[in-house]
């Protein structure tokens, strides 16, 4: 663990923590409010908003690429307005036909044009390539503290960093709307809290948490990151606190296992080459919530539908 | 009898027009409202009056408009026209003298938190977005669950409980909004009579503190245990007045249509000529 470490698996076990956790946060809330989904469609809907802005502007920045996430978002709203009304078709419907075809299209034009200059092809826009971000400048753990070294860092590290702070900090700040108008809308509603744009900023939040993941997993596998760590840690404990914190754990550790796992895991069985690291943080993810299905305190309740009424 | 007119047509415009005079003491007063989901409106031209230090019931057949009647009155549906008024003034300068129980099943109560979390939402208008939590809250949340009887269920996950203490709990946290109208939807629906008996002791004590109390209500058998005033809605308003004069088989039958069973009103009938 010296040198080699720092090189090439500090940065990308750090992008992988801090993409899980950001999704984690948010997903925690989608899930209890019966909206886990919506991370899957903002991630499919995002790519072809994040493709377009990368052809226009040359570079994989951030500003361009959650512009780009932000405009494929609204034109997804649109259409789905669109065909609701024009069609007379249910929503659901009209959703599942906006965001498979909007994704269709993204994973066309990138396969269609020429982005041979960085890495974004077909693979990492479904995958992520974390393994590719590397910290080419580290000569040791001693680059921890020096400055030439420290200002070489990959750009999506502090990119995701941020992100994650940013949202860590929402989900401090707005956490009292957030939890009655999860558990009560209506009574939210009736103390004067904005449940309709908490709802909508939540969801936003969800978008920027899965276009900075981007990067690190990919648009598909961004799911397990806001579906699997908060879904397991509901079957942990009973208090939406400990729920939280337990979420940001199984966030972690799912981000370092299954790097790890990818790593080294093959050749632990005699295999040759390293596998997808953001798949099998993804599968790790998911074991960790087959687990909890079937060793946490707290399943019993879960499945117990609610109560819908007229 | 008190049958109302109808309403003039000016409401039908979607404008707010001023208002017959509101009792500035009313706690709940209404003006031409309607609300509509779709294209069939859910309320029409309602107008409404709640009196102070009484119980009140909203009564009417299912699909009647009564939850919708009371959410639209809180502003947690929006209201194609009319206005509301409590205590003389719209609901954005009145939120603090509100209290509001929904309908136990509108939630999740799988949701992970425990019983006093769910009470202390009912101080919120007090602590605010990021306030802290004093210990004097948390001892007046505790107070609160003693009140509906639940005093030694303050650390129980809600999943854990009957849907009478449910609705207990429910009932716990309007009391911790401390307020001074308190609007219920459905506060008997599939309880136990002992818990139909907790709440309507903690109501009626309200009302002698002169607290005013307005709930939708099914079980007409009730009403005339229960209530002072009664109003009869059928996505129109049908009658409105004190349980004597308005809630009578004549006004019944115009809110229910067939659909009173006729044993009901032979019932009805019956403890009418007590």
């Amino acid at each position: 663990m010296g040198a080699e470490f720092v090189q090439f698996s500090l940065t990308p076990i750090l992008i992988g923590i801090f993409s899980a956790i950001a999704c984690a946060l948010p997903g925690n809330f989608l899930i209890l409010r019966r909206q886990a989904l919506i991370g899957d469609a903002i991630s499919h809907v995002v790519l072809p908003g994040i493709i377009v802005a990368f052809l226009i502007t040359g570079v994989t920045a951030a500003i361009p690429m959650l512009l780009g996430a932000a405009g494929a978002a609204i034109v997804a709203v649109i259409l789905i307005e669109a065909i609701k009304r024009l069609g007379n078709i249910e929503p659901g419907a009209a959703m599942g036909v906006v965001f498979t075809a909007m994704f269709a299209l993204g994973v066309l034009i990138l396969e269609q044009t020429d982005t041979s200059r960085v890495h974004l092809d077909v693979e990492h826009a479904l995958m992520g390539n974390l393994e590719s971000l590397i910290w080419f400048q580290a000569e040791g753990w001693h680059s921890l503290v020096d400055p030439v070294a420290l200002a070489k860092l990959p750009d999506e590290l502090i990119r995701i960093a941020v992100v994650c702070a940013f949202i860590a900090g929402l989900t401090l700040v707005f956490w009292r709307w957030l939890k009655i108008a999860t558990f009560d809308e209506g009574f939210a509603q009736a103390l004067g809290i904005p449940a309709a744009a908490l709802g909508f900023g939540l969801v936003v939040t969800a978008a920027v948490a899965a276009v900075a993941a981007f990067d690190a997993v990919g648009s598909i596998i961004v799911i397990a990151m806001f579906v699997c760590p908060p879904a397991a840690a509901r079957l942990m404990t009973n208090r939406l606190e400990h729920q939280i914190w337990w979420s940001v754990f199984l966030a972690t550790l799912s981000a370092v296992l299954g790097y790890v796992l990818a790593g080294y895991g093959p050749l632990w069985f005699g295999g040759q080459n390293a596998v997808s690291a953001a798949g099998m943080i993804a599968a790790v993810s998911g074991v960790i919530l087959g687990l909890a299905c079937l060793y946490g305190p707290h399943r019993s309740r879960e499945g117990v539908g609610r109560q819908d009424i007229a | 009898m008190t049958k109302l007119q109808q309403p003039a047509m000016a409401a039908e415009d979607g404008r707010a027009t001023r208002p017959a005079a509101v009792p500035a003491e009313a706690p709940l007063a209404v003006r031409g409202l309607t609300v509509s989901y779709g294209e069939k409106p859910a309320v029409f031209s309602v107008d409404a009056t709640f009196p102070a230090r009484a119980m009140s019931a909203i009564i009417g057949p299912n699909g009647a408009g009564k939850s919708t009647l009371l959410k639209a009155s809180l502003g947690v549906i929006p209201r194609l026209s009319g206005e509301v008024f409590i205590f003389g003034q719209p609901i954005t300068k009145a939120r603090n003298r509100i209290a509001y129980v929904p309908q136990r099943a509108s939630v999740d109560w799988d949701f992970p938190t425990t019983v006093i979390d769910v009470v202390q939402m009912g101080l919120y208008r007090k602590v605010g977005l990021l306030g802290r939590l004093s210990g004097q809250m948390t001892i007046r949340a505790l107070d609160c669950l003693g009140r509906v009887g639940m005093a030694d269920f303050a650390h129980r996950q809600i999943g854990q409980l009957s849907g009478g203490q449910q609705q207990r709990v429910f009932l716990a946290r309007a009391l911790a909004q401390d307020a001074d109208l308190y609007l219920l939807d459905e506060p008997f629906a599939g309880v136990d009579a002992a818990t139909e008996r907790a709440i309507i002791d903690v109501l009626k004590l309200l009302k002698s503190e002169g607290k005013a109390v307005v709930a939708v209500h099914h079980d007409l058998s009730t009403v005339r245990d229960y209530f002072d005033h009664v109003f009869l809605i059928n996505v129109r308003p049908i009658a409105e007045g004190p349980v004597s004069s308005a809630f009578t088989t004549a006004n019944l039958q115009a809110a229910y249509g067939g659909r009173l069973a006729a044993t009901h009103l032979d019932e009805l009938a019956m403890v009418e000529g007590r």
